[in-house]
């Protein structure tokens, strides 16, 4: 088990307060950072192979280096807190146990890129996080670690706290920003990005809450010690979201060169003496793995060359007694739900295949529909503003692909062959 | 996870903020670099106050905004947090999404709607209790759970549920 970085405050509730925050050593990385200057902070997290740990793994150093050099205006980092994809929890554990850092990383952030504003957009269902990262945000304040002089350097910083109102797509960076700037979270055409046409049209960096939990770390002990914790492509440890059919569910930290086996070990295994069925490794957009795929390393790459991705580390863990069809309708149910119908590809796809799975599951399935779903997920494939329904044909494909016969059982008999008398769910259209 | 606190979800009266309620709305509007960036923090605020957003409330939230009240409503429809109809004095919201459903999700759906007698999407003859299903809510470690008002509630069985609606009362 390698050493706790992200969640090493997780069970010490002191930490939870900024003197006990501060006890445990806490704001010495801003203070180190505020010494290094932003070229030496962009350095250590180049080294670092810090990605970003939202969902999309894109390389945070690279992300923060687009701000342009030359510009008049300023420049936002908007903190993306509306954690949404199904299977994943641990934004919410620093939110409520280490708020701290997350403010701590956000200054360091902000430094790094020329920012006196910070948003922090938390999910409005969030409300006991909300609580717990204000509170915070207003002792920091009255402490002076924000403000007009944060910590008598002369450097300028505020953090506004900001609350949705129930939309999934709002987690992708552009739907989060249109719905900062007051309208409905429609994700926007790139290009522009963020970087050069942001938050109110300025440049913005749209962070991940653990992505810049980990950034006062490598200030503290250095990019390089950072990435040795990981794989060659990607640093650090990162936290896991284990849930399903294991015995433990819960956040684990590990290194992202964890196989997913160990990780499953890890939360206890699966319980009751059941045997593993499969897994989706990085939150339901992930395509689904099977039990004899569970010897990948958990990294960006290694998921990646496995056909699925390691997205936001949501792990999934489903037993002998799981209907895939029915996870799939599950699944189906919430893209749906959660398409934002902007784009007609995405909305109508999502639409489609809902109403398939549920005729599936209701013994009303034709021969031709694993098919149909498979050939009407494709053909949305890539035409969409944004990653949404890229990321629903994931499970789609995977689910029917990968468990075939379990599908062709319910569309030739009507019922399940896993779960016999089992009731279809209901629908919710 | 905690109980669930109590919630008051005052009757619907005149569409009004009190002076108090509309220099919190302006100070709101002056935090952003753009007004309208406080629209959702104020719809927040008007369905606390009134219940629910009616459109009646969109048309007075959009004149503080000098907006249309066309752009309200699309907002408050795009959201499933803001409610258009009156709800119970309780708001429970189940999670149906992949972990909750693979431990039971719908066993506890099917208890709520029994015991209060109504089906997901709707509320009491009493006005007490709004029964939802929602999409994952990022608990999962605590799966089943549920929302109930503004606490998360899990992992639940049928009597996990009974205590809960007995702590309602």
């Amino acid at each position: 088990m390698s050493e706790a970085v992200l969640s090493r405050h997780f069970e010490r509730p002191e930490a939870r307060t900024l003197a006990g925050y501060r006890a445990l050593g806490g704001y010495d990385a801003l203070r180190k950072a505020l010494t290094l200057g932003p070229e030496g902070i962009a350095a250590e997290v180049k080294k670092a192979n810090l990605r970003g740990l939202g969902g999309a793994g894109f390389p945070t150093a690279t992300k923060w280096s687009f701000i342009p050099q030359k510009r008049t205006g300023p420049v936002y980092l908007v903190v993306n807190a509306d954690e949404g994809e199904p299977g994943t929890f641990k934004d919410r554990y620093i939110l409520e146990r280490d708020p701290h850092a997350l403010i701590e990383g956000m200054l360091i952030a902000a430094y790094a890129i020329g920012c006196h504003t910070s948003f922090i957009y938390i999910r409005g269902e969030y409300v006991q996080p909300w609580r717990v990262f204000s509170e915070a945000v207003r002792a920091a304040e009255a402490e002076g670690f924000l403000g007009a002089n944060v910590l008598g350097s002369g450097f300028e910083h505020r953090i506004i706290v900001h609350r949705g109102a129930g939309a999934y797509i709002c987690g992708e960076e552009t739907g989060l920003i249109s719905s900062l700037e007051g309208k409905k979270g429609w994700p926007k055409v790139k290009p522009p990005f963020p970087a050069i046409k942001g938050a109110f049209g300025q440049p913005t960096v749209v962070n991940n809450v653990e992505t810049l939990a980990a950034v006062p770390h490598i200030v503290t002990r250095g990019g390089e010690w950072f990435a040795g914790l990981g794989s060659k492509t990607q640093g650090g440890t990162r936290l896991y979201s284990v849930s399903g059919h294991v015995n433990h569910p819960g956040v684990y930290e590990a290194s992202v060169a964890i196989t997913l086996r160990e990780l499953i070990e890890r939360a206890g295994g699966v319980p009751n003496g059941r045997r593993l069925k499969a897994v989706v490794p990085g939150g339901s957009s992930a395509p689904i793995l099977t039990a004899d795929q569970i010897d990948v390393t958990m990294d960006v790459d290694g998921l990646r060359n496995a056909g699925t991705m390691a997205g936001s580390a949501g792990v999934v863990v489903m037993d002998d007694t799981t209907c895939i069809p029915e996870a799939l309708h599950v699944v189906a149910r919430f893209y749906a739900h959660e398409s934002c119908g902007q784009c007609t590809p995405c909305r109508e796809c999502t639409g489609w295949i809902y109403k398939i799975t549920a005729r599936i599951l209701a013994g009303k399935g034709v021969p031709p529909d694993p098919d149909t779903i498979v050939d009407v997920a494709k053909r949305g494939a890539g035409s969409t503003i944004c990653a949404f329904y890229d990321g629903a044909i994931g499970p789609y494909i995977s689910y029917v692909e990968k468990f075939r016969a379990e599908f062709d059982h319910h569309v030739r008999h009507g019922a399940c062959d896993v779960r016999p008398g089992a009731k279809a769910p209901a629908r919710t259209d | 996870m905690s109980a669930p606190a109590p919630a008051t979800r005052p009757p619907t009266g005149p569409v009004r903020f009190s002076e108090a309620q509309v220099a919190e709305v302006r100070r709101l509007q002056a935090l952003y670099p753009e007004r309208q960036a406080a629209l959702l923090p104020v719809l927040r605020m008007a369905q606390e106050t009134f219940g629910f957003v009616s459109p009646a409330v969109e048309v007075y939230v959009a004149e503080l905004f000098e907006l249309s009240p066309a752009h309200v409503h699309e907002v408050v429809t795009f959201y499933t947090l803001f409610f258009q109809r009156p709800v119970g004095q309780h708001v429970i919201a189940v999670c149906h999404n992949l972990s909750c459903s693979l431990r039971g999700a719908e066993d506890i759906v099917a208890h709520l709607e029994a015991r209060l007698g109504i089906e997901a999407g709707e509320t009491t003859a009493d006005g007490r209790i709004t029964l939802l299903r929602v999409e994952c809510l990022c608990a999962c470690e605590a799966a089943p759970m549920m929302q109930v008002d503004d606490a998360y509630v899990g992992p639940l069985d049928r009597a996990g549920v009974d205590r809960v609606l007995e702590g309602l009362r």
